[in-house]
């Protein structure tokens, strides 16, 4: 019956997008038109007057220039060190890629203003643990590294950004059959040709895309830059933006310096879908028969050296000078006896009263978040894998448009948006929550929706044909199937919500701080000890909580790839 | 014996004297239940909210023993006083009226927040007897600790002539890349320094300064500490109290204070309460606790630093206020020029 089938349709298909359209508003429209029309207004009505502003004050520009110089070598190093990587890990026979992967990970998990601070500690000119070592050496005057210059800061950046590339190129290398390179190895081609001629034009339009993911995480980072350029004297676009709201506010121009951002971000999003999308994968069939993995040689504990050196920088002495600063007295003097001391501990947890509230509303977010996200990207996935309603297409477009969005832009929208009847939500915890819900969607979906494309419909044919009504396949059949892809979207969403801080630094208010806010106050007045405590137990809370959500609801994710 | 006679002679006096006695006792009584209905009514409220740029530390320490005295909690929201501010009134602009009591070392707030009609009128117990410059004669924002601007220096890098005697020491160029200096839009006390030596030297000596390529960072008690850990030598500023006087005590330490001869910034450090405080008993409350004589002298031996209440006397190795020669900006002047300092200091330093 024709008629009862298009009924049917229509009923699935007007809460969906009644829900999607209010959330959309809530979530991205109310909060971008906001920023938009505020950049456009003064007292005096519509203006253009806040753009050339903040375009023509030469501090400014000061900043902008300053962004896209760190955007741009954060992207290049990000390249020279992901790509090798991925290669040496996926292609050839180098050892420990368990470890290797592993470690990666743990970098991803890493917020990277926790790793900006660590590096202070590390390669601060004078007090750095790094140059400390060089001088007593080399007999130098001169530092081995600065790590309070531009330099210095794409340093550290990259060290947080690579992994996207990594991630990127690795996936595609394992699509790409190796039966071409050996067909370039038996036409007598070196190693070193079939790599650059063969796999490279392959892998060249994930290599372009992870350049652009490094080059957009570089862009929306706050808690770096505000942690090595700042000291430096010098800014970038998110802590300017942050900076304008200094007491009195400069809501507008914040508003209209946050457009660039918000314009590059999609632009080059837009690049990277065109690139993936037209080009990507040309050439690259299915997974071919057997893959050897290429013999390294001689070069093959050299690799190692090599790559565990970077791994050191990202992970190992970060965490290394943590907890040595989280037990000693005195961060910069060497950890004997006499400076040896639980007392950071004490204090944080026991004596400084925001840590415990902090600690409650992080985790509070986190969970909840995490859980009305995993279940909307759950949903919205099902939804456009299944085709269940008309425009479905277009539902999964908006689930990953957020992503266009940095941090820091999309705070100040919701904070011009929240902050005024009929809807304010500032100074509650309901405005972090939408933050980072915003934030996390994309990233959600893009989990759940290949967890989804993994399960078969056919399973849930089966159990149509045998007489259960869709929800009772959806618990039965798709939900137990899907369970662990599930946990693992939580697990994500999760990770981000804890590690969150370019939109939690302005959404924030003295009553809903959550921990990286406080380990931001406390850089701010230099307690190098309890930001170490924090900044381990922040760590040690997300990776209990990881494990506590795939133990008691399902399997491993992180090591879901081996 | 002498007491039983007298006793038994000024029997009839007593008599007279009984009615006097039973007012002084009720008197006494009702002072002692007006305090304990303000006790009841502060607990009541079960908080305060209170935002302080004392140094974290010893903030959290006076919380407590607000805590352990009266029962109610203090909130305490420790940050740079331009920080404070800007936290207060963010909240305020959305509707959040949250604030209870604020304590900033920038004596220009209280006179903007006057203007906007946001401080409520309150005269801590004794305060008549408050110490100059503790005072405020409108009865709003009543100075409750007071610390001068240093230069902190590392005495394994800093020794000897190099020890700076003047504010114009620090221009020379052996100093290049070897100073630290606390932000004026994070710390108001870095505002009154800044307008202080401008007023002495003008904006030059500031331009001056920006050339040695000093190391930005944001409280005013982060210098002494960038400076203990040895990452620069000296400091363009810090705060006279918390770590750089406890340290500075320790046998065996490295960290030393220089006071410049051409004048130390003294920075007063009022305390308010909001007009439209939610805890307003519990605020006054804390006010007067933090009047005491008991607690002022806690900030004078524990901190180092200098208070309101007459009767606190100060540790031998604090210099005497009347011996210092100290620059005192007056805080209309603070209120009037703090953006314009605020936006030349990151023309001339970058951030």
């Amino acid at each position: 019956m024709p008629s009862s089938v298009v009924r049917s349709t229509f009923d699935r298909s007007v809460p969906v997008w009644i829900t999607t359209a209010v959330t959309l508003v809530l979530l991205m429209i109310l909060p971008l038109g906001w920023l938009a029309w505020v950049s456009v207004s003064s007292e005096q009505g519509t203006t253009f007057a806040n753009y050339v502003q903040v375009f023509g004050d030469p501090h400014l520009q000061k900043a902008l220039w300053n962004t896209i110089v760190l955007a741009f070598w954060v992207g290049a190093a990000s390249l020279a060190v992901g790509v090798p990587m991925a290669w040496l890990t996926g292609r050839t026979d180098l050892p420990g890629k368990r470890l290797i992967r592993a470690l990666i990970m743990a970098s991803f998990v890493t917020p990277p203003f926790l790793g900006a601070f660590a590096w202070v500690m590390l390669a601060g000119p004078n007090a750095g643990l790094l140059n400390k070592v060089y001088r007593g050496l080399t007999a130098s005057d001169e530092p081995l590294m600065n790590i309070f210059t531009m330099s210095g800061l794409v340093f550290v950046v990259t060290l947080y950004s690579f992994p996207y590339v990594y991630i990127m190129i690795v996936n595609t290398l394992e699509l790409i059959a190796s039966d071409l390179e050996e067909a370039g190895a038996i036409l007598g081609a070196s190693r070193l040709r079939v790599a650059l001629t063969i796999t490279l034009p392959l892998a060249l339009p994930a290599i372009i895309s992870g350049f652009i993911l490094a080059v957009l995480q570089a862009l929306a980072l706050f808690g770096s830059p505000a942690i090595l350029a700042l000291p430096a004297g010098f800014h970038t676009i998110t802590t300017q933006i942050w900076t304008f709201f200094q007491y009195p506010p400069k809501v507008e121009q914040a508003a209209a310096f946050s457009i660039p951002l918000l314009l590059a971000t999609a632009l080059l999003l837009q690049l990277q879908k065109r690139l993936l999308g037209r080009r990507g994968y040309a050439g690259v069939g299915g997974k071919t028969g057997a893959r050897r993995p290429i013999p390294l040689g001689r070069w093959r504990w050299a690799a190692l050296a090599g790559v565990f050196a970077v791994l050191a920088c990202t992970i190992v002495l970060p965490y290394a000078i943590l907890a040595k600063a989280a037990f000693a007295k005195a961060w910069a003097q060497p950890l004997s006896w006499d400076n040896l001391t639980l007392a950071n501990f004490t204090f944080t947890f026991f004596e400084y009263s925001a840590t415990r509230d902090a600690i409650i509303n992080t985790l509070e977010l986190g969970i909840v978040t995490a859980t009305v996200g995993a279940v909307m990207a759950a949903l919205l996935a099902y939804v456009t894998n299944r085709r269940l309603v008309p425009g479905h297409q277009a539902l999964g477009f908006l689930a990953v448009a957020p992503v266009v969005i940095p941090g820091v832009v999309l705070a100040v929208g919701l904070f011009i948006a929240y902050t005024r009847p009929p809807l304010v939500l500032y100074g509650t915890l309901a405005i972090l929550f939408v933050a980072y819900l915003t934030k996390e969607l994309p990233v959600g979906y893009a989990q759940a929706d290949t967890t989804f494309k993994g399960v078969h419909p056919e399973l849930e044919e089966a159990g149509r044909i045998l007489g259960a009504g869709r929800l009772r396949v959806l618990r039965e059949i798709t939900a137990p199937l899907a369970r662990s892809g599930i946990i693992a979207t939580w697990c994500f969403v999760f990770i981000g919500v804890i590690r969150e801080l370019s939109a939690s630094i302005i959404l924030f208010t003295p009553a809903t701080k959550v921990i990286s806010v406080v380990i931001f106050d406390l850089k701010e007045e230099g307690q190098f000890a309890a930001i170490s405590v924090l900044g381990l137990f922040m760590l040690a809370m997300t990776f209990g909580i990881v494990l506590l959500m795939q133990t008691a609801l399902g399997r491993d994710f992180l090591g879901a790839k081996d | 014996m002498k007491r039983s006679r007298s006793a038994s002679s000024s029997s009839s006096a007593r008599k007279r004297l009984a009615p006097l006695v039973l007012l002084a006792l009720v008197l006494a009584a009702g002072g002692a239940s007006a305090q304990d209905a303000r006790v009841a009514e502060a607990r009541r409220e079960g908080k305060v909210v209170w935002h302080t740029a004392l140094a974290l530390d010893s903030a959290q320490r006076l919380a407590t023993r607000f805590e352990q005295t009266y029962g109610v909690k203090v909130e305490v929201h420790r940050s740079g006083s331009e920080r404070i501010l800007q936290r207060v009134m963010q909240e305020l602009a959305a509707g959040i009226k949250n604030a209870d009591v604020v304590n900033t070392s920038d004596t220009g707030h209280y006179v903007l927040l006057r203007r906007k009609n946001l401080l409520a009128r309150y005269t801590p117990a004794g305060a008549e007897r408050f110490a100059d410059g503790f005072r405020d004669p409108d009865g709003y924002a009543w100075g409750w600790r007071a610390f001068p601007i240093v230069v902190p220096y590392n005495t394994r890098h800093v020794a000897g002539a190099d020890v700076p005697h003047t504010w114009k020491d620090l221009l020379e160029p052996k100093w290049k890349n070897r100073l630290v200096m606390s932000h004026p839009g994070y710390a108001g006390s870095v505002v009154t320094q800044i307008i202080a030596l401008e007023k002495l030297y003008g904006w030059d000596f500031w331009a001056q300064l920006a050339k040695n390529r000093v190391m930005l960072v944001q409280s005013i008690h982060d210098p002494g500490r960038t400076v203990l850990s040895g990452e620069r030598a000296a400091g363009v500023n810090g705060a006279d109290y918390g770590l750089l006087y406890t340290e500075r005590r320790r046998p065996g330490t490295t960290l030393a204070a220089a006071y410049p001869r051409d004048g130390v910034p003294l920075i007063f450090s009022p305390t308010a309460i909001m007009s439209f405080a939610p805890h307003p008993s519990a605020a006054r409350l804390f006010t007067d606790f933090i009047f005491t004589r008991e607690i002022q002298q806690l900030l004078a031996d524990g901190e180092g630093l200098y208070v309101a209440h007459p009767d606190v006397t100060y540790p031998a190795d604090r210099p005497k206020l009347s011996e210092l020669k100290v620059l005192v900006v007056d805080p209309d002047e603070i209120d009037r020029r703090t953006e314009d300092v605020k936006k030349r200091f990151v023309e001339l330093f970058g951030a």
